[in-house]
């Protein structure tokens, strides 16, 4: 399912197994429950880096094991309150997609501050438009939040389009691209050093995150309290 | 005025008249739109929508020359005010079409004339030939809302929504491009269709449902939507 490392300063979650990580009830709510033990141990200088094995980061929920609609639903519903809770998390986020991430996969993956990708493997696919089905309130939400180019997301979500590595980067999609697993791997450790180095405030980490999406914390519901800044 | 065409899975709305600018007057947009309804209700799985336009104009904008003709200048005013609200449904149909739409801007498009090819998914125009021209600010005429809205959905840079809205700059093909307005500038009439044919091929061989694509598309642009009355419908989720 998935495992939670912890190695000095970086929080490292793992989608684990060689299958598609599908985003079934059973690994969204271990996501959520190592999400939230990293955030009650987590300190100024944590980082987390959310990764996964094999040929798949994630290729979305796990539509076979669901019978009815409302399964499905229920499935969306609970991967709200994981993007929800990455959204809101009090340290800096990076994910390592080694392989291919569709629809909620690549969602999951947009959740994050940081996406770093190979250069070699996988796409970004939203597959939604070629399967017939709309996209829950949050995705669209997401989407307009963390890509930028209007271009970007018409021909992304829109246009069902399977992005690479390299285009991802131009599209502003993911932060950087890199030759291999091994050289991806070493790029997210190098980055979480220098994020986790800053020693940031994780009230006003958090706070700063939510204020540069409004629109999505609204639809994700999640609570926006009010911080005293420390001068 | 203009004509609709099937082409197999093609519609091809073409704006007529060699030597016309294509005034967006009273008659060419209720035609615009009756052609726009029309080719909705025989929409299909991989049905594509390519609008274009004759000789040197895609379209000039609203027929301001109709509007001045007025006895009064209220008058005149009102008649501008009247093309405005019934140019505001055919951005709204263009927004919830059930297929994809391509934009072929063979020649200038200015105004009102920006804003229609703007309301397509894909826009293709000449690199040799043609401009992109918000003109208001240079004719002192201020921008209908749902015009601003449009422009702040379509165009994602702040550099490029103030050259275009705020200092009327009329953007060549290449420009464009690089402004992020329009997805391609081919040199030549020929070129530019093709284009525009070769992208509605790839679009329709997608075989979408039209009622999801609409959906979808709405979702991207909520602003808008509001702005044009539109109701975002409650997600379907895909069939399993």
């Amino acid at each position: 399912m998935c495992t939670l490392e912890q190695r000095s300063n970086l929080f490292i979650l793992t989608l684990t197994g060689n299958n598609q990580h599908r985003l079934s009830p059973t690994l969204i709510a271990a996501i959520l429950s190592a999400l939230r033990q990293v955030k009650s141990v987590a300190t100024s200088g944590s980082v987390l880096i959310t990764n996964s094995k094999g040929k798949f980061f994630s290729n979305g929920l796990d539509r076979c094991r669901v019978k009815a609609l409302s399964r499905l639903s229920q499935m969306v519903e609970s991967l709200r309150h994981v993007v929800a809770e990455l959204v809101s998390f009090p340290i800096p986020t990076i994910s390592v997609v080694q392989g291919h991430a569709a629809a909620a996969g690549f969602v999951l993956a947009l959740s994050h501050d940081y996406m770093l990708m190979r250069e070699d493997r996988g796409v970004l696919y939203m597959s939604e438009i070629d399967l017939g089905g709309c996209l829950p309130d949050y995705f669209t939400v997401l989407f307009r939040a963390k890509i930028g180019s209007g271009l970007a997301r018409r021909d992304v979500v829109l246009g069902g389009r399977k992005v690479r590595g390299r285009e991802a980067v131009e599209m502003g999609i993911v932060d950087g691209v890199w030759g291999g697993e091994e050289r991806l791997g070493e790029a997210a450790v190098e980055l979480a050093e220098r994020l986790g180095a800053r020693k940031w405030d994780g009230e006003v980490y958090q706070k700063m995150r939510e204020g540069l999406y409004p629109e999505l914390c609204v639809v994700l519901g999640a609570v926006t309290g009010r911080i005293q800044a420390k001068l | 005025m203009c004509t609709l065409e099937k082409r197999g899975d093609f519609f091809i709305l073409t704006l007529t008249g060699e030597n016309d600018d294509h005034r967006l007057s009273p008659t060419l947009i209720a035609a615009v739109l009756s052609a726009l309804r029309e080719a909705r209700s025989q929409a299909t799985r991989g049905s594509v929508l390519i609008t274009t336009s004759q000789g040197k104009f895609f379209s000039n904008g609203f027929d301001l020359g109709w509007a001045r003709s007025a006895a009064t200048p209220s008058d005149a005013f009102l008649r501008l005010h009247q093309m405005v609200e019934s140019f505001r449904p055919i951005v709204a149909e263009l927004i919830s079409l059930p297929m994809p739409t391509v934009a072929v801007v063979q020649g200038h498009a200015a105004a009102a004339g920006f804003g229609l090819a703007l309301s397509h998914d894909y826009v293709f125009m000449r690199s040799d030939r043609g401009v992109l021209y918000m003109s208001e600010v240079d004719l002192g005429l201020p921008f209908p809302d749902y015009f601003s809205v449009l422009f702040r959905a379509k165009l994602g840079s702040i550099a490029a929504r103030r050259d275009v809205l705020l200092r009327g700059t009329k953007v060549r093909g290449a420009e464009a491009v690089k402004l992020g307005i329009v997805d391609g500038a081919y040199d030549g009439e020929e070129k530019v269709k093709g284009a525009g044919m070769q992208l509605a091929e790839k679009l329709a061989s997608r075989k979408w449902n039209g009622e999801i694509y609409k959906e979808i598309r709405k979702s991207l642009y909520p602003e808008l939507c509001a702005i044009l009355g539109l109701e975002v419908d409650k997600p379907a989720l895909s069939k399993l």
